[in-house]
């Protein structure tokens, strides 16, 4: 019979969830039983939204993976599961039967999380097992031009947003003057909603790797850096281990695999900062100064770490290389659409069912991964809009669902591919309060250096911030817009070419919700707080007084069994008597 | 200096050299003494030759460097656009509430919690999230608040 094992999924979502417990249980109770199960950590297989998740193989019923598991129960599972019984718990996916989600993942198409929550991200041998440094193995055997002419046949495009040619990125610097070149790797993953990179690095850090020292190879590279933010301790510990392994096995280091070439690879973590993301930003960082963009041209590939030809690509290019090099340009470009090949890794979060990490072929709607990847909406509020590419992004309306994933469609839509974090909003969500809350992270991270991103951004929040306050006025509107022009073009980096777009989108697809809050002093999801109102229905109320001794200013007038009333004047709007209320006798307005 | 002269000068004595260090080197004192004092950031570019101006330029460029002293648990409160849609402000306002901060603190009196807010912690799925030194707690209420913070203790 095949070794029995559980396997748990210990990414820093697992572990949030409680994840460390259920691990710690199964591990005490082995011990105790004396039992031949192995016991493994796994990382993130993207199912977020049902962590921790328990997955026991080798077994009668094949491969089960247990949601939601919790310390108390999960012995219970494994009871069953060893006894080939049904398991009383609840089964997620399973290799024979039915589960609950098993067609969520059977739309899904996994390259760069191949690996992602089945190999122990802390062991080589399990890489390695599943083919892992075959790619570098077959390019070393390769000259640089042929991989850079396999990378460029793939149509493989940058994952970190902008979607430029990788291996057009990858050509420049092979031409660049060496001997010495740098190559880098992009793990600042600073979107806020955006956790792919996170998961990649937690979950397969040697494909990262892998990928880092093919295109090093390619390129001619004989150091590299990958720049971590710190808010990732897990995935620099993952990282850290990753590179000491390969080191070990002389995958990394000096004279590689017997090739004579060289490659060491560093990490360095990042302090805090959003425009380091920016990779003229993020070099002036590694080189230990203040991370702010420096003017293009010159481009990277012809001066940039130390004045150096430098290559940057961000995590999930790197993961994409190695499975390149060993399926061909052609199987790659099987998936996703002619100009948009592959597929891509999105991180799905808010009012959706699904939260989580899915990847999927380029090419597919929007609407097919809200309703059939991610499982639909969480709440009995309608839809209302996707959030796509973070702060440099855009709000997409239901109406444009069935706009297609590439990077061509979604700028149509004024929104970015960017990154890959998805967003999803419903009706209790204010759009003109979305705008306001982007436009408040980009002034914030904004380095200061252009005039028009530093001032114009805080101008656009302030205009933002009156209007949510019921100060608004009609030409805040033809402000907003001509502010936004300006910033595009007056600012040297990403982040301020792209700050306005959450404004530019959102006042083209609901500037009905602007006008409600600027002429109707109306917030119509009752988000902003200075646009509320909250009233007590007569005939509702029975006079409990429950609401009265929860006002924390005490503005609730009313005797015991009598109707009770709101002191407008003096209501903080904080909402404690609406969530007391068990009566439904307080409305928001 | 609040921190021991030697414990400072061992760990310039691992990076004096090498290029590009400032930032991890900044980010190893930092440790030492859970913020950067003026006096050290002083001491540092005299031990490294480089201006001190330039040492603090970086310091207040990034957010992870503090000039000020932390308390002993710091708390990240998620503000990442998937909590913001889920509530993340009431969990700030129960947290302050809680810790009995006033507005423009961020550091508690007894000097046990320092309270910050975080662009993104990357678990969106479990929104609201805050994390405590290294634990991060998910799917947060503010009911849920008191009794998290009462398992750090001072």
């Amino acid at each position: 019979m095949e070794q029995i094992s559980v396997k748990v999924g210990m990414a820093s979502c697992g572990r949030a969830a409680g994840a460390t417990d259920v691990y710690r249980k199964l591990s005490e109770y082995l011990a105790e039983k004396k039992m031949p199960v192995s016991l493994q950590k796994t990382a993130c297989i993207g199912m977020c939204f049902e962590e921790p998740l328990v997955e026991f193989t080798g077994g009668k019923g094949g491969s089960i993976t247990v949601g939601q598991a919790s310390a108390e129960t999960i012995t219970t599972a494994l009871e069953e599961y060893l006894e080939g019984k049904e398991l009383s718990q609840r089964v997620i996916l399973a290799e024979r039967g039915t589960a609950i989600h098993n067609e969520l993942l059977g739309a899904q198409v996994r390259i760069v999380l191949r690996n992602c929550g089945k190999i122990d991200p802390e062991s080589l041998d399990e890489y390695l097992e599943t083919g892992g440094y075959k790619a570098l193995k077959q390019a070393l055997s390769l000259k640089p031009e042929e991989i850079v002419e396999t990378v460029k046949a793939s149509g493989l495009r940058g994952r970190g947003g902008a979607g430029f040619s990788t291996g057009m990125k990858w050509s420049f610097a092979m031409k660049a003057p060496g001997p010495k070149k740098y190559v880098v790797c992009n793990a600042d993953e600073g979107d806020p909603g955006a956790f792919m990179d996170r998961s990649v690095l937690e979950g397969d850090p040697h494909s990262v790797i892998e990928g880092m020292i093919i295109g090093a190879y390619a390129m001619g590279a004989d150091e590299g850096y990958i720049y971590c933010r710190a808010e990732y301790p897990l995935a620099i510990k993952h990282l850290e281990k990753a590179i000491a392994d390969a080191e070990a096995k002389n995958l990394l280091g000096k004279n590689i695999l017997g090739t004579g070439y060289n490659f060491e690879l560093h990490i360095k973590e990042g302090a805090g900062a959003f425009v380091c993301g920016e990779e003229t930003a993020l070099m002036q960082s590694i080189e230990g100064k203040r991370g702010m963009p420096t003017i293009r041209p010159p481009f990277p590939a012809e001066s940039g770490l130390w004045g150096k030809p430098t290559n940057i690509n961000n995590v999930e290019t790197w993961a994409n290389i190695t499975w390149i090099i060993v399926n061909g340009a052609d199987a790659f470009r099987k998936y996703g659409t002619e100009k948009s090949p592959g597929t891509k890794v999105f991180a799905l979060a808010g009012k959706i069912k699904g939260g989580g990490l899915i990847e999927v072929p380029m090419g597919i709607s929007i609407r097919d991964i809200i309703y059939k990847v991610g499982g639909g909406m969480k709440t009995e509020q309608p839809f209302k809009a996707v959030q796509l590419g973070g702060p440099s992004g855009g709000c997409i309306p239901a109406d444009l669902l069935d706009t297609i994933v590439d990077y061509d469609s979604i700028t149509k839509t004024g929104a970015i591919m960017g990154s890959g974090g998805m967003v999803v909003m419903d009706a209790s969500n204010c759009m003109v309060d979305v705008a306001r809350f982007f436009l408040n992270f980009t002034q914030n991270e904004s380095c200061g250096k252009c005039t028009f991103c530093r001032i114009g951004t805080r101008r656009m929040l302030e205009i933002l911030t009156r209007i949510t306050e019921g100060k608004g006025v009609l030409e805040d509107i033809e402000k907003l817009e001509a502010l936004a022009v300006n910033i595009i073009k007056g600012s040297l980096c990403g982040l301020g070419q792209t700050a306005p777009n959450p404004v530019l989108t959102t006042l083209r697809y609901f500037k009905d919700e602007y006008l409600a809050h600027i002429v109707e002093k109306r917030c119509p999801s009752g988000v902003c707080t200075s646009l509320l109102k909250y009233e007590i229905l007569p005939d509702k109320c029975i006079g409990c007084t429950a609401c009265a001794r929860k006002c924390p200013v005490h503005c609730i007038k009313g005797e015991v069994k009598k109707v009770h009333e709101i002191d407008q004047e003096q209501c903080i709007k904080c909402g404690a008597c609406y969530s007391t209320c068990k009566f439904n006798a307080i409305v928001k307005k | 200096m609040p921190v021991e002269k030697a414990q400072l000068d061992a760990v310039i004595a691992a990076y004096k050299g090498k290029k590009g260090i400032l930032i991890p080197l900044m980010q190893k004192v930092q440790a030492l003494e859970g913020y950067l004092s003026r006096d050290t950031m002083r001491y540092l570019a005299q031990e490294i030759g480089m201006p001190a101006a330039e040492i603090f330029g970086v310091a207040t460029f990034y957010s992870m460097f503090h000039l000020e002293p932390q308390g002993k648990h710091v708390i990240r409160v998620c503000k990442g656009t998937a909590c913001h849609v889920s509530g993340a402000n009431a969990i700030a306002v129960a947290l302050r509430d809680d810790l009995e901060l006033e507005a423009g603190e961020v550091t508690t009196k007894d000097m046990r919690f320092t309270l910050m807010e975080v662009a993104c912690l990357g678990c969106c799925s479990l929104a609201p999230v805050i994390m405590i030194d290294d634990q991060t707690f998910g799917k947060l209420t503010p009911e849920a608040i008191p009794g998290i913070l009462e398992r750090f203790a001072f």
